[in-house]
């Protein structure tokens, strides 16, 4: 106790008193208030059987549903508002569509000029034979930003609700036992199956994802087929073994280093163009595999996100603790 | 051809109206793989490669997989024969 006044004097104290108070040791009111012992519950037979009576009889009146008026009125309201509300969506749809422009004509937003330079001049200004990939990476390349982020926001919001619970119960035991305790199923089927697909399906990805601006593919669904892979690779051969390559923090490291290089390298080239400077990066000559200047690198950032996206929402459905 | 997406086109309709008046939600989900695959081969046909493959992967793929493992773990999967896997299914229709 390294107190400087005795305990007696500080007994005396506010502070004591409020420590005290927040403790609970002792009740403010003992002694100054005429307490009552509370008595104990007692109920005698009747009692009782008078109020499951009363019950049965309130129930059987509620569920009488031929002559309950009020459940009656309730579910004849209820469709005549049902009818009501559709009928309104109905006409309020109708009514938007009513604005539309109307169907070919010359002055639509489909035909002005944007559509025609995309077509005519997407090959020189981006470099990448697939016009497609040219819209979206490099003339739209914002909006596929926008994208990445949605899917790593999503994959954030599904580690959060679907984390393994880390609550114990009284023998120490997880309440919630993820799936691996099953794992591996050791199904010879599925495992020689896997064997033989796995390696051409995430090659096929590869492909699919370093050739988005020679031909049709790119980053979404080249990263969508190697989340596929993955998933097979982990269904036959179970944690342990992806957990050697691909764990939660190998995914956190990954995508945000994926994301932060698309928007340094898409804020070099919106930074350029507003200021009207030269890029540095050569486009190359159309065809072959290293030209279109960034369209190849976005490709590859977006599609690491896909991939890893994929993978997570799968591993944390199954309460895989990641 | 002609001929060829009229049936794909009949195809997709008749998924999407099977795939809302399923009763088991396994059965649900298969018919919305197969009607994702269909779509895909729509989408060549319209000569939209890129779109045809991530129909083909995203859709087909993996959404199925997160649907499966999703009735797995909401137990709806239940292999009985007398019940027909009424338990988790019916209660929310009634």
């Amino acid at each position: 106790m390294s107190r400087k006044i005795p305990d007696k004097e500080y007994e005396k104290t506010l502070s004591f008193r409020l420590k005290r108070w927040l403790d609970g040791t002792k009740d403010v009111f003992t002694g100054t208030v005429e307490m009552k012992e509370q008595e104990e519950f007692k109920e005698d037979d009747t009692t009782v059987i008078n109020r499951a009576k009363d019950r049965q009889q309130r129930m059987a009146r509620v569920y009488d549903l031929a002559n309950n008026w009020e459940i009656n009125g309730f579910n004849r309201l209820y469709r005549i508002f049902c009818v009501c509300f559709c009928l309104f969506l109905v006409l309020m749809l109708l009514i938007a569509v009513s604005f539309l422009p109307a169907y070919g004509h010359p002055e639509n937003p489909v035909n002005n000029e944007v559509a025609k330079r995309y077509i005519e001049d997407g090959l020189q200004e981006t470099g990448s034979v697939n016009i497609v990939t040219g819209m979206i990476l490099d003339y739209r390349a914002f909006d596929t930003l926008g994208e990445s982020h949605v899917l790593f926001i999503a994959t954030c919001t599904v580690l959060i609700l679907l984390r393994k619970d880390k609550k114990k119960d009284e023998n120490g035991n997880n309440i919630e036992v993820s799936d691996r305790i099953y794992e591996p199923k050791n199904d010879v089927i599925l495992q020689t199956a896997a064997r033989v697909l796995v390696p051409p399906i995430i090659i096929f990805g590869i492909y699919v994802i370093l050739g988005g601006h020679l031909g049709p593919g790119g980053g979404f669904s080249g990263g969508a087929i190697i989340g596929a892979g993955l998933i097979l690779y982990l269904n036959a051969f179970g944690f342990k073994k992806t957990e050697r390559f691909f764990t939660g923090k190998t995914y956190k490291i990954l995508s945000v280093c994926a994301l932060g290089c698309y928007c340094l390298a898409k804020s070099y080239s919106f930074y350029t163009g507003a200021n009207h400077i030269e890029s540095v990066i050569p486009l190359g000559t159309p065809g072959a595999i290293l030209s279109s200047g960034l369209i190849l690198i976005l490709n590859i950032c977006v599609g690491i996100v896909v991939a890893g996206t994929m993978y997570t929402f799968y591993v944390m459905f199954r309460k895989g603790d990641y | 051809m002609q001929l060829f997406i009229n049936i794909l086109l009949a195809f997709l309709i008749l998924c999407a109206i099977a795939a809302s008046l399923s009763k088991n939600l396994l059965n649900t989900i298969l018919i919305f793989m197969s009607y994702s695959l269909v779509m895909s081969i729509i989408w060549i046909i319209l000569e939209s490669p890129d779109l045809a493959i991530t129909e083909a992967a995203v859709g087909a793929g993996v959404t199925s997989v997160l649907f499966f493992v999703t009735l797995k773990k909401i137990r709806a999967m239940v292999k009985t024969d007398n019940e027909e896997g009424e338990k988790g299914n019916e209660q929310e229709n009634s």
